[in-house]
């Protein structure tokens, strides 16, 4: 008899055992995956940011606007090679719970700066001819079931009163990260009114998209960006488009900590589920084990049959709960569209859940092997239960 | 019946290595259970406990929070007259304030986190009692100086008594610091309204709080406000405008927390269905002489489903307990309505408490009731041959 095929043997030999150890340890991989892929979501603005686009706000703190004549001397900055702008509008659609991002972009030109945004070009002209024109994501269109010349209402919160878009184009992620959650809609919009009702607000943009020849300039570019605007009354502050995700990232580091904490936690339950199961084993075959080192098996041999046997149990519960896990992020993914723009399964995931199983199937062997070794012989022999 | 409790809990102890396994997994779920109640209930109660229930905030229509909201000086003064505002000494117990994010620097780590910087006047105090000063001295009005809330003295470089903060290009000296008790005051700076007005270049109001003479009467300051032409403003109770704000953040950890609690908890309940069937089978014969003394087939049944409903109780104690301590952790995250950084604690309440006792003895009873079905059908004669 083959050793894999005792390990087999003995492993099923409890059938009950073996089903309900490999369930728990699946379902609890299953837990532990679908909060790592709640806490990669997090960080797919980060994940999705190009190495090339500099972010740059205002100092005072990201609601504080920047003027527009900014603009001029950003672009005559060496190693800028295109500047664009975004502002936060936060308008309410229907009622509060319905938030979404709704960002206002300078023009049709500030598409090229994104090339992981895709979308109809008529849909880009549309954009830069009507202040209306809306281009929306498309998690964010399944979502309200929006249809492209559809009109959508919001109500202005920063900027008050009703305002109302026309959905022109609906845009897909080139990439897995991408966030295709957002509403895009022509900067031109928001002046053309604040002109009209509000001049000193007018004139005024959220952030610059500062795009750069080479992305291993960008500290430097940045610290020239913020250089040439110190000591004026709009300072700013520079970084990569990464750290200024990561920054919103950091935001809710307690938050993203605590889901950290728990998902250990869950590889804590699933350890006590096989160790459970294999102390009883272990107790079971104390004589077994007694005649197996009788015939001569040493320690290794001996390890490796409890061992083999708890890691089977784990990895089997392993791969039942990562097969579940994917239809279970779908599912999940279109729960929490509300919270996270991109819902990707993160192949990093799967790789710790795997390892996981793999660990807690050695871990849960070591006792019942140090039992099985520390017992004599003659009092292993002893023993017929 | 008490024989019968006495032998079930023996059982457990005589087992003591399985037992202590299975209800170290349910103490685990339980206490994720408890801390992530724990912690969607102190997000709300520091929101709602900031309200006060006597107080209207007014701020622009539509705004939703203070933090967007713009109010211009003379509709601030209409604002005020109102004949439902209570009176001091012959003044109206009201408070405009702007309010302002800064972005802040924490001690901890240096990453960057909005900070509420409030220009506001003394009423402040009166229409707040609950905000006390506790180190240091009010600020010299006309000044750059500000007070800063404990929490935010606490986690924020420059914050600290004695320290200088910088924000709109100016350094403003911490003079002083004040405790609310744990309300969202204690995340923000306070400063003079004019001086923050001038420092931010902003001529304006964010909000205007104000104390009511009557709070039963808030409909009709509500509607004499929100029909003035001159005005475009709504007005809202204070304690329902900070409730609704903890809303969001508290539901969504309430959300993902027990969805994965739920879900991990049948690992457990595997593992107890596992320590029953192993508590049954090897007791087969012990079963069998009970039925043969004449016990029920219903009370063994109940035997079983009594010790592993103490395995789910032990469980919840196990859980709690370490959980109780987490009330002594203060945390922070962004309020993402205002989008500031708002720092609670974990808080138990009497509720999470029974929660936790009830979803041990769920995961207990779930476990139980198969292994304890098939003790119950176990035929007398049959078991006793094994002997």
């Amino acid at each position: 008899m083959s050793v894999f095929r005792l390990l087999m043997k003995n492993a099923f030999r409890h059938r009950l055992r073996a089903v309900l150890t490999v369930g728990g340890v699946g379902v609890a991989i299953l837990a532990f995956g679908l909060l790592r892929t709640v806490i990669a979501a997090w960080y797919a603005g980060v994940e999705s940011a190009a190495p090339d686009r500099l972010i740059s706000r205002n100092k005072i703190s990201i609601t504080f606007p920047l003027p527009l004549a900014q603009e001029t001397q950003i672009e005559r900055l060496t190693g800028v090679t295109g500047v664009t702008h975004g502002t936060w509008f936060g308008g309410i659609y229907k009622d509060p719970k319905n938030f979404f991002a709704q960002i206002a972009l300078a023009g049709p030109e500030s598409f090229k700066f994104y090339p992981e945004i895709v979308v109809d070009p008529a849909a880009v002209e549309a954009f830069g001819k009507e202040p209306q024109a809306a281009i929306v994501g498309s998690a964010l269109a399944t979502r309200f079931g929006w249809k492209v010349g559809d009109v959508v209402p919001l109500k202005g919160a920063i900027y008050p009163g009703d305002w109302s878009f026309v959905i022109r184009g609906i845009y897909t992620g080139g990439k897995e990260t991408t966030d295709v959650g957002t509403f895009y809609f022509p900067w031109n919009a928001i002046e053309q009114r604040l002109e009209k009702e509000w001049p000193d607000r007018a004139g005024h943009v959220g952030w610059w998209i500062i795009k750069i020849d080479d992305p291993a300039k960008a500290a430097s570019i940045s610290q020239a960006v913020d250089a040439a605007f110190e000591n004026s009354s709009d300072e700013t502050i520079t970084e990569t488009e990464a750290a200024f995700q990561q920054s919103f990232v950091a935001m809710s580091g307690t938050i993203i900590l605590s889901l950290k904490v728990i998902s250990f936690l869950i590889i804590g339950v699933i350890l006590l589920v096989a160790a459970n199961t294999m102390a009883m084993t272990a107790r079971e075959r104390v004589s077994e084990y007694a005649v197996l080192k009788t015939l001569g098996f040493g320690g290794g041999r001996i390890f490796f049959l409890i061992a083999g046997e708890s890691i089977l149990l784990a990895l089997l519960g392993g791969a039942v709960g990562l097969l579940l896990l994917w239809p279970t992020v779908h599912g999940v993914g279109a729960m929490l569209r509300q919270y996270f723009p991109a819902f990707p399964t993160d192949p990093v995931t799967f790789a710790m859940g795997a390892v996981a199983a793999l660990v807690v199937g050695i871990a849960a062997a070591i006792f019942p092997y140090w039992r099985a070794m520390s017992l004599p012989i003659a009092r292993g022999l002893r023993r017929v239960d | 019946m008490g024989l019968l409790l006495t032998y079930s809990v023996k059982n457990l102890s005589s087992r003591r290595l399985t037992t202590l396994f299975t209800v170290l997994g349910m103490g685990l779920v339980v206490f994720v259970f408890a801390a992530v109640l724990m912690l969607a209930y102190g997000l709300e109660h520091t929101l709602v406990s900031t309200g006060s229930t006597e107080n209207a905030i007014v701020i622009r229509d539509g705004s939703n929070t203070e933090t967007v909201s713009i109010l211009m000086r003379d509709q601030a003064g209409a604002v005020k007259t109102d004949p439902l505002v209570a009176l001091k000494d012959g003044l109206p117990v009201a408070a405009n304030e702007i309010v302002v994010l800064i972005s802040g620097e924490k001690r901890k780590n240096g990453d960057a986190a909005n900070v509420i910087i409030r220009g506001t006047t003394p009423e402040a105090f009166t229409l707040r009692p609950e905000v006390k000063l506790v180190k240091g001295r009010m600020p010299a009005p006309g000044t750059s100086e500000v007070l800063a809330g404990a929490s935010v003295a606490k986690n924020f470089k420059g914050c600290g008594l004695g320290e200088k903060v910088h924000f709109a290009g100016r350094d403003w000296d911490v003079v002083g610091v004040f405790d609310s008790g744990g309300r969202s005051f204690d995340s923000e700076l306070w400063g003079d309204v004019d001086q923050v007005q001038q420092a931010f270049r902003r001529p304006i109001y964010s909000s205007i709080t104000v104390r009511l003479k009557d709070p039963s009467r808030f409909e009709e300051f509500k509607k004499r406000l929100e029909s003035d032409p001159r005005l475009t403003v709504e007005a809202q109770r204070e304690r329902e405008y900070y409730a609704r704000q903890s809303r969001a953040g508290a539901t969504f950890i309430r959300v993902i927390g027990l969805a994965v609690t739920v879900l991990f908890s049948l690992g457990a309940v595997f593992g107890a269905m596992i320590t029953m069937f192993a508590a049954v089978s090897s007791r087969t014969v012990e079963i069998g002489t009970l039925r043969a003394l004449g016990f029920s087939r219903r009370a063994v049944l109940r035997v079983f489903m009594v010790e592993s409903l103490a395995l789910g109780l032990l469980g919840g104690a196990l859980g709690l307990a370490p959980a109780s301590f987490l009330s002594f952790v203060s945390v922070s995250t962004t309020n993402w309505d205002t989008f500031s950084e708002l720092a609670f604690r974990f808080t138990l309440s009497p509720t999470i408490i029974i929660g936790s006792f009830l979803f041990g003895a769920i995961m207990g009873v779930v476990g139980g009731f198969l292994p304890a079905y098939r003790a119950a059908r176990t035929e007398i004669v049959g078991s006793l041959r094994k002997a």
